[in-house]
């Protein structure tokens, strides 16, 4: 069967852009092939620093002919329907087909050589290619990601002719910028030019590329009794900026290993593309690096391993003069600058972010300080002050990855405590699902307020995630405090959290939401005495009385609405504040609380199903309005354990039933109230049974929830089980006798509300 | 490179000898203040347009900011470019600049060449580009950008411009790791000879000379005359452009000048570059113009 191989070759492509380039080629050939009507046993891309390849195997010569049937007016349909129906199918009226009264036309179409195919898809392929940026180039109109040079098109072995904006398909391509003959060359098939390349010392496949490079790079260090620093980041880019990729050993001057090693690593991969070299006999680096050279130089690499030397040095006097630099400043200097740095337009300087991490810091640190963790607040108060410090230092402006990491250094250097410089350090972390979560107390608090903060404080200004764009990083900072509350055994009510930095922000905005409680205050006096016809506007604040909670502040908002109601004064501007127009702030704080909740439900969802659990339990639990998120993964692991039961899955399924019936009987009309009765005349063994069960579990359940012991819970529910199924076999609950009818529908709520102190059974999938 | 290398000045003119064989009309340096060669006009104008053009010049480069005292020994307020603009770009323009790298001594089969992936853009003229810097065994030798716009105007014909940073350039070729140690000239003399105390009174001029109230208050007459020029008519009718770029650069100048005295509050930097940009725009907008109906 035929094979068609393209090649699209340009001048150098970004390396970032390379792989997502071969899976939109690989997608928009696919999709035109299908639509073509083409089958195919394989198709393949690659792509490297000059060039995009595809390669399709098992094409058929031609597409299949086709008949297509389509229907027409009925067959005593005015005569116009039918005319136009003749007009879009360019047939007369004696080739139509009749079948139960209604006119067909059969069109039949001839397969169409797939050769002939070819140079209207690649054209669409290339015009419409969704390169990241792309470019004009000479007097051309045609874009792509850097200038198109040469197409190869070849099908069954022979050129498919046709042109791009000028440039020819052909069958010659070129080999490796420097090393290759110098001259294009013509290749057969794919073999054949997979093969060619190879003389012309081009990797074509990616995965070549870089098993080349690892293997070299190994072996140079192995050689001098060294090890290579693995970089999967770097191995990709790298692997990308070179069609013949060498590994050389460079040396570093050895003066520079007294910088800190995530310095020096840094340095090479971000401004150089070097790997880093370890001495395994020694712990840490080694006074060397590895380069990956585009060629096999004529002098074994001599004269270009020192070229990068120098370079490299050139580098690190430049990381060492901010390392010199910055432990000269120090903490104090930086932590002033903070105050000059906008974190968010409207969420203040990175000094004010400071402080109210400092403060919810030491309030998570009394939190677990009463759990009995071996913490100080103070000192978690003093380690978050100090914890965003290093942003103003010059080597974190240079490497902005390296923050909180030189933090720890610095902090080191002027002699904070081990415990606050790890703080410092790790506060970050988690930086997503594969990093590990900090464990020492002091880190977990810093770490914790860091992005309490960071979430209450983009809800609020309702910078939500919404689809693939998440800019602020707030999934990960949600699922970082969970991972963190839950690996800890952090025992807090999220809701009380939120709260403490909502009261945060609340406070420290300046002057406006003052003066707005300055004015309530006032009326709420006068309104009070009950005597002033002309409420005043007093601008001097300072003998206003505060609020000092979220609370007080959400019953001081409500007075300014009574007040400004009250004056008959136009509270436009308050209203303006509360409902969240006014310039820095906000949605109420009882709706960001609200989002902010379902969006950790959302994570937690997230985070369980990773770990293979149902996330409708997590629903289940959820609906109860708790917020623990360690109680919450507890109950959610026993109520999956229960529902694997058979007595689990049935009591669900008795629950749904239930559930159903007094759903029904909702819409008719209230649903009787009152106690269970259990002495009734005639009454069924099966009610009075499951009466007695309820009553039972109710107190049994309550029990096991008081002592937070959800196994027990589930077996209380467990006994349920029988008296339930027995009610439902034995019993009509839709009795002619009102009130025993009532009294079952009443039994049925009662069992309904017993389970639904446990989880609400309703969110479950059956 | 096995023989001597080449000292600065031969740098230079080996790369005019180069780009002159190649059909480029050597150019002076313009002689304005400017922070990068791509402001010359011969490249920033005339990359506007549908006019060939080919050109290739020396272009010293002022960043006020970026004074050291001459203590420093890969920083300089003042040093060279080399500008090469091809309009459009031949197809063969890659090679014609290894070429280039070949003549100045440089050999792609010892040394290690790589294009790694820089779109240029400077905001201050509203131009930006897609290209490479072009590595030489891990360090930045040149800026290779296919201009995409200018002024904020996309252009007609794609130009290929190639900035070469010539010291650095330099001190690979001469294997030096100080700017001041590069050798001038073949008979010895050095970089430091000629510029080191420039760099040393400059800088301090440009930290701490000049009277900010005289730089803000020249530069508020720069911008009145770049409007007043381009509302003025020339002997054919045309508006004053090329005149009238002249005073947006000098206003730049002025502006890297209070920036370098720290007279620039953070608040104000985006509306001062906002303005520099508004001025290029409007020259770029009327040059177009004018460049169109010349075709």
């Amino acid at each position: 069967m035929p094979q068609l191989l393209l090649e699209l070759f340009s001048e150098e492509i970004p390396a970032r852009m390379q792989q997502g380039a071969a899976r939109d080629l690989e997608r928009m050939a696919a999709e035109r092939l299908k639509a073509a009507g083409l089958s195919y046993d394989s198709l393949i891309t690659f792509a490297g620093p000059r060039r995009l390849t595809l390669v399709v195997e098992g094409l058929p010569a031609a597409t299949p002919d086709r008949e297509e049937e389509l229907k027409g007016p009925k067959a005593s349909a005015p005569e116009q329907a039918l005319e136009g129906f003749l007009r879009k199918t360019g047939l007369t009226r004696d080739q139509l087909v009749e079948r139960d009264g209604v006119l067909f036309a059969v069109i039949s179409q001839k397969g169409q050589s797939t050769a002939a195919l070819i140079p209207g898809m690649v054209d669409s392929i290339v015009r419409t290619f969704p390169w990241p940026k792309s470019m004009r180039w000479g007097s051309g109109t045609l874009r792509w990601v850097r200038p198109l040079k040469r197409i190869v098109a070849l099908f069954d072995g022979h050129v498919v002719p046709f042109d791009i904006d000028g440039i020819a398909s052909g069958d010659t391509t070129e080999g490796h910028r420097f090393l290759g003959s110098g001259q294009p060359f013509a290749v057969k098939n794919f073999e054949d030019y997979r093969a060619h390349l190879e003389k012309q010392f081009v990797l074509l496949d990616v995965a070549d590329r870089k098993l080349r490079i690892l293997e070299a790079a190994q072996k140079v260090c192995a050689d001098k009794g060294l090890a290579l620093v693995d970089d999967d980041g770097l191995l990709d880019e790298v692997a990308g900026l070179a069609e013949w990729p060498t590994p050389i050993l460079g040396d570093m001057d050895p003066q520079f290993l007294d910088l800190p090693p995530e310095v020096v690593r840094l340095s090479m991969k971000v401004h150089q593309k070097y790997f880093a070299v370890r001495d395994p006999a020694k712990h840490g680096l080694a006074p060397h690096f590895v380069v990956v050279a585009n060629v096999e130089a004529t002098d074994g690499g001599k004269a270009l391993a020192a070229g990068n030397s120098r370079v490299l040095s050139a580098r690190l006097n430049d990381a060492r003069f901010f390392w010199d630099e910055d432990r000269k400043t120090g903490f104090e200097a930086w932590s002033n600058k903070l105050s000059g740095v906008t974190f968010h337009a409207k969420l203040g300087t990175l000094a004010e972010r400071v402080d109210r991490i400092a403060a919810l810091a030491r309030e998570i640190a009394r939190t677990m300080k009463g759990q009995g963790m071996d913490i100080d607040p103070e000192q978690a108060f003093a380690a978050a002050k100090l914890a965003k410090a290093d942003l103003a230092s010059g080597m974190v402006g240079e490497f902005p990855e390296l923050q909180g990491i030189m933090g720890g250094y610095y902090a080191r250097a002027e002699g904070q405590p081990d415990a606050i410089a790890d703080a410092i350090r790790d506060h970050y972390k988690p930086q997503g699902p594969g990093d590990s979560v900090p464990t020492a107390p002091l880190t977990v608090a810093v770490s914790l307020a860091e992005k309490l903060d960071t979430l209450v404080g983009f809800f609020a200004i309702d910078e939500k995630p919404t689809g693939s764009k998440d800019p602020f990083a707030l999934r990960r900072a949600a699922l970082g405090v969970i991972r963190l509350v839950l690996e800890n055994g952090l025992r807090a009510q999220l809701s009380s959290l939120i709260d403490g930095v909502i009261w945060d922000h609340v406070k420290r905005w300046d002057n406006q939401y003052y003066s707005v409680l300055g004015v309530s205050e006032v009326r709420q006096e006068g309104y009070q005495d009950g005597a002033p016809d002309k409420p005043e506007f007093v601008r001097d604040f300072r003998h206003v009385r505060s609020p000092t909670s979220l609370s007080e502040f959400e019953d001081f908002a409500k007075l300014v609405f009574i007040g400004a109601e009250w004056s008959g004064v136009d509270g436009v501007e308050t209203e303006r504040f509360l409902n969240g127009v006014a310039d820095r702030w906000f949605d109420p704080p009882i709706q960001i609380r609200a989002n902010l909740l379902a969006f950790f439900a959302d994570r937690l969802k997230v985070l369980l199903r990773d770990q293979g659990k149902r996330h409708d339990l997590v629903d289940a639990v959820f609906a109860l309005g708790d917020d623990d998120l360690v109680r919450i993964v507890r109950r959610v692991e026993a109520l999956d354990a229960f529902l694997a039961t058979d007595d689990g899955a049935n009591l669900l399924a008795g629950y749904k039933r239930a559930s159903n019936i007094l759903k029904a009987e909702e819409k008719k009309g209230p649903l009787p109230t009152g106690m269970v009765e259990t002495g009734m005349a005639d009454q069924p063994a099966e009610e009075t049974a499951l009466a007695f069960a309820s009553a039972a579990a109710q107190s049994a359940v309550d029990q096991a929830l008081e002592t937070e012991d959800f196994a027990a819970a589930m077996r209380a529910l467990a006994a349920l089980r029988a008296p339930v199924d027995a009610f439902f076999d034995k019993v009509m609950v839709n009795s002619d006798v009102p009130a025993e009818r009532d009294n079952r529908l009443k039994l049925l709520g009662q069992v309904r509300a017993v389970m639904g102190r446990v989880a609400d059974f309703g969110q479950i999938a059956g | 490179m096995t023989t001597e290398p080449l000292a600065f000045q031969d740098l230079i003119l080996t790369l005019h000898k180069y780009w002159g064989d190649q059909g480029c009309a050597i150019l002076q340096p313009y002689d304005i203040e400017v922070g990068a060669g791509t402001l010359h006009p011969a490249t920033v104008l005339r990359a506007l347009g549908p006019r060939p053009w080919k050109a290739a010049y020396v272009q010293p480069s002022r960043r006020p900011g970026d004074g050291r005292y001459g203590e420093n020994p890969n920083r300089l307020q003042h040093y060279y470019q080399y500008q090469v603009i091809l309009k459009p770009n031949p197809d063969n323009l890659q090679e014609l600049y290894l070429g280039s790298l070949k003549a100045i001594g440089i050999d792609p089969k010892l040394h290690d060449i790589r294009f790694v992936e820089d779109d240029w853009e400077n905001p201050t003229v509203g131009a930006w580009g897609l290209g490479w810097e072009v590595w030489c065994d891990g360090m930045e030798v040149t800026q290779f950008t296919y201009f995409q716009g200018v002024g904020g105007i996309e252009v007609d014909v794609v130009s290929g411009e190639l900035t070469y940073g010539l010291e650095r350039l330099a001190m690979y070729v001469q294997g030096v790791d100080n700017v001041y140690d590069l050798k001038f000239t073949r008979e010895g003399l050095t970089y430091g000879e000629v510029f080191l105390e420039n760099e040393r009174q400059q800088s301090e001029a440009n930290f701490h000379g000049y009277d900010v109230d005289g730089l803000k208050r020249r530069f508020e007459d720069m911008v009145a005359e770049v409007s007043r020029l381009l509302a003025m008519k020339g002997p054919q009718g045309q508006a004053l452009v090329l005149p009238a770029y002249d005073q947006v650069l000098k206003a730049s100048h002025l502006f890297n000048l209070m920036d370098a005295r720290g007279a620039i509050a953070v608040a104000e930097r985006q509306s001062y570059i906002g303005r520099i940009r508004d001025l290029c725009k409007a020259c770029a907008t009327e040059w177009v113009e004018q460049e169109r109906a010349r075709a």
